[in-house]
């Protein structure tokens, strides 16, 4: 019932990856003071997760290495969960709770990978595209691992890329889009000179695997953790025994704080004008919340953001039109990799949606909204507070999300009450709330 | 009107008698109160009235038990009423003699017997009083079970529709249809008076929040006897130390009681109060993983007791309403007794306490 | 610079270099980091600390997301509680 930091910001930037990097980073040269706030152990997010120790990525190590000699403050492992008042934002570490006052507020809160059940697809060892090579970073083993990789977008040959370069062999890369799609989208990287390089450089690291089109996993099986994986490839069906299958179906904005503040939502996107201001006073949003556009956009929209929010208005101009053109490559990507509808008929009645309370596809068949879903089902009603099964019901169903409660994420009942009252840790006396 | 618990148990009722049921709510089943509640069926002896009304309705509830499917989650886990000092001991031995004459099983238990009942209650309390058939069960799936029995028996269930009036046996539907029906039963909770205006019946807001699983953590439904003067307490803001063992090992936490709070938006104040009595009470709480919040709003009678029976000045209109925090429990009573009202039937209970007659007005029927 | 520690998954040794995270390492020592509602063995799946599928309860305490916590020499992890 105790706060143990209460700190005080004029720029607090939600998110430290690309675009809350970047924020961070120009409201700090601006001269105000700055903080992030990260719930992995590092900064990175999920895109250079691991990336700033080993020196992959060039942006990567630039914009650690700013951050770094920046005047920031960093609190890393620390997950936003609530805010009780305007202003003021609750963050919860593994031992501790942090009250954060800001002036401005910058949300650069990341996307997470869109999860579609087929049979079998809760086995151990059955993971996200991201989600594997979040782990491999983490330090899981992967050399002399088969892996099959699976669903769509530019991550499953970012990712099938990276564990093959660590040991691990693929047999197939099936991407469930059609080539007319792939090809359009291959088509838009000639104005991206940067992609261009990347994609044939990830071409290159691939060499000789099979890379499939208009192809999807049907069905993973295994009996304690996942031993085979059977994909629809030129529309017949093909079992591959393997040890992990990286299954993601490209990628969904995480908006769940930006709802709770009353930031307005289009398309499942936060709306922002020119300087990434959403329509609530003094908060910014940047990056995959505004729409799903990848590292560059997110480095631009971080900037613009940090330095709109520092009063550097002039300077955010200047980098507008480079934005622009990051975000045309966005809704190609878009547009490319839109899950064709078949996907729809690959969970069987007993195919589990909600993973946290165990819920079937045909216990779901039966409800006619969301929200019913919710009463009946308890789907969505779990930990997870509909962050998988959302998404996978919105595909299947049509269903629309309701609104969004504190806490955004599950916290201790002793940091959810924190603010009614009691001393601080270090002995000062606790405002009142009222 | 109302698809909720009361609405569906009144719904069942009535076509169980063979009259032709048609329910409509403006959105899903259960989704006012009965979607908010903690589904705890509880005898209350905050009157003879409301205790008659629970007691009964409590016994229905177990003769339906064997019926119930198994996500209506009915579990027996009894009621402590837990005292944390003498004074509360004596509001014990009270209620004690009082539920006993009654014939309802009671035990008043003692420091060393809550402690080992319910070892994650702070030590130093002074007892309580074990009601072993007081239960809970999960109220959404409840009032689905109640509507899919009657429509099994032909009622039909309309959804999605709003009220705009209502009187003399005509239903007027917000897209301009209208209904006809020798009875019109109000069962909107606390919106009931947007459709009868006049009833006097105010939103009591509530707040609960519901923990990440934690199986064997909590037994019984715990509730503090402070908890009767936060629901007798008419005019302020009010939290008490109220929780529930579900059976999915979630924790129910709640209860909090306010008027004049219109929006369904969590109020920090409250919930933090809350959440900081619960944690006097059971310390370990604050550990635990709280997974979602949520409001709700009673529907709150100046008496505290519920509106059944006929609405003075419309022959037609039937109020079933005004439940405040015991809609789940006395859902099946309500129902009854309404309906014998109507068929002629006798009730099994004096109907006289909950009658909107009482209120001394005749209602302008809209 | 990677130095190896020793974290305890359901009572058995595994050896891990800093910087692990205690979801792996359950993978590592073979086990499912929890059982679904209705029985099922579940592993990570989104390894960003959203899908709640790694669950384990680590050092005492239940319910700990262990795809973003890192192992600590001498930590015991348990995924049958």
């Amino acid at each position: 019932m105790s706060r143990d930091s209460q700190q005080r910001f004029d720029v607090l930037v939600i998110g430290g990856g690309p675009a809350g990097m970047a924020a961070a980073v120009r409201a700090a040269e601006c001269g105000v003071d700055v903080g992030i706030v990260d719930d992995n152990a590092t900064v990175g997010g999920q895109i250079w997760r691991g990336d700033l120790a080993d020196g992959r990525s060039r942006d990567a190590v630039k914009w650690s290495e700013l951050l770094r000699t920046a005047k920031v403050t960093k609190l890393c492992g620390k997950r936003v969960f609530d805010q009780p008042e305007k202003g003021v934002l609750l963050a919860e570490g593994e031992n501790d709770l942090f009250e954060l006052r800001y002036r401005n507020l910058i949300l650069a809160t990341g996307a997470r990978e869109r999860f579609l059940p087929f049979p079998g697809w809760t086995l151990p060892n059955v993971m996200g595209a991201g989600g594997l090579q979040a782990m491999v970073k983490s330090g899981l083993p992967i050399q002399g691992k088969r892996v099959v990789v699976a669903g769509t977008g530019p991550l499953l040959l970012a990712v099938a890329a990276y564990l093959k370069k660590h040991g691990a062999e693929i047999p197939v890369v099936c991407e469930q889009t059609s080539w007319s799609n792939l090809a359009r989208f291959t088509a838009t990287l000639l104005g991206q000179p940067a992609k261009i390089a990347q994609g044939l450089r990830l071409k290159g690291e691939l060499g000789g695997v099979p890379f499939v089109v208009n192809s999807w996993p049907l069905a993973a099986h295994g009996r304690q953790a996942l031993e085979s994986v059977t994909i629809s490839r030129g529309g017949k069906p093909e079992t591959t025994q393997c040890d992990f299958l990286a299954c993601g179906f490209h990628l969904v904005p995480n908006i769940e704080l930006q709802v709770l503040l009353g930031c307005q939502i289009q398309a499942g996107h936060v709306r922002v004008d020119e300087f990434q201001r959403t329509t609530v006073e003094s908060i910014f949003c940047a990056g995959e919340p505004t729409g799903i556009g990848g590292v560059e956009s997110a480095l631009l929209e971080g900037q613009i953001a940090g330095l709109a929010a520092a009063g550097g208005m002039e300077e955010a101009r200047r980098l507008f039109p480079g934005r622009e053109k990051a975000r045309r490559f966005a809704r190609h990507m878009d547009r490319a990799f839109r899950v064709r509808p078949e996907l729809r008929i690959l969970p069987t009645a007993d195919t589990i949606v909600c993973r946290c309370e165990d819920v079937p596809y045909s216990r779901l068949q039966r409800q006619t909204s969301w929200r019913e879903a919710k009463l009946q089902t308890r789907c969505g009603m779990g930990p997870c507070q509909g962050r998988v099964c959302g998404p996978a019901a919105q595909f299947l169903f049509k269903w629309i999300p309701d609104s969004v409660r504190p806490p955004v994420f599950p916290a201790r009942i002793e940091n959810l009450s924190a603010l009614a009252g009691g001393p601080l840790k270090n002995g000062a006396a606790l405002g009142g709330f009222e | 009107m109302g698809a909720g618990i009361v609405g569906a148990a009144c719904a069942n009722e009535f076509a169980r008698r063979g009259m032709s049921v048609v329910i409509v709510d403006r959105d899903v089943v259960g989704s006012g109160a009965t979607a908010a509640g903690m589904g705890h069926i509880v005898v209350m002896d905050d009157s003879d009235a409301q205790f008659a009304l629970t007691r009964y309705s409590q016994q229905l509830w177990q003769a339906l038990r064997p019926e119930l499917p198994d996500d209506v989650e009915y579990e027996s886990c009894g009621t402590i009423w837990v005292a944390a000092d003498e004074e509360e001991m004596i509001e014990v031995r009270r209620k004690h003699d009082y539920f006993t004459r009654r014939r309802v099983p009671v035990q008043v238990i003692d420091s060393q017997a809550l402690e080992r009942l319910e070892p994650n209650l702070r030590p130093g309390l002074a007892g309580g009083l074990l009601v072993p058939e007081d239960g809970v069960l999960y109220p959404p799936c409840a009032a689905r079970f109640l509507i899919e029995r009657a429509q099994k028996i032909g009622a039909k269930l309309q959804l999605g529709v709003s009220i705009s009036q209502i009187g003399q046996g005509r239903i007027r539907l917000s897209d301009g249809l209208e209904l006809t029906a020798r009875i019109i039963v109000n069962a909107a909770g606390a919106w009931a008076p947007e459709i009868t205006p006049g009833i006097e019946i105010r939103k009591r807001k509530g707040h609960l929040v519901i923990t990440d699983r934690y199986p064997g953590f909590l037994r019984h439904q715990l509730v503090e006897l402070g908890y009767l003067k936060s629901a007798h307490s008419v005019a302020s803001d009010s939290v008490a130390f109220n929780v529930q063992p579900r059976r999915t090992g979630q924790i129910l936490i709640g209860s909090s009681r306010q008027y004049g709070a219109e929006h369904k938006d969590v109020d920090h104040g409250i919930l933090m109060r809350m959440l900081q009595r619960a944690q006097e009470y059971m310390p370990a709480l604050g550990q635990m993983s709280a997974v979602r919040t949520w409001t709700g709003f009673r529907a709150a009678t100046p008496d505290k007791l519920p509106l059944i029976g006929p609405l003075p000045g419309d022959k037609s209109v039937f109020m079933a309403t005004g439940h405040e925090g015991l809609g789940i429990t006395t859902s099946l009573g309500t129902a009854k007794i309404l309906v014998d009202q109507i068929t002629g039937a006798n009730p099994e209970i004096a109907i006289e306490p909950y009658l909107p007659s009482r209120a001394g007005k005749e209602f302008a029927h809209a | 610079m990677l130095s190896q520690m020793t974290v305890m998954v359901n009572g058995s040794p595994v050896s891990v270099p800093s910087g692990t995270t205690v979801a792996v390492a359950v993978v590592m020592a073979g086990q499912a980091c929890r059982t679904g509602v209705t029985g099922e063995p579940r592993g990570p799946l989104c390894g960003m600390g959203i899908c709640f599928e790694c669950r384990v309860a680590i050092d005492g305490r239940s319910h700990c997301r262990s795809c973003q916590i890192l192992c600590r020499p001498g930590m015991q992890v348990r995924t049958d509680e």
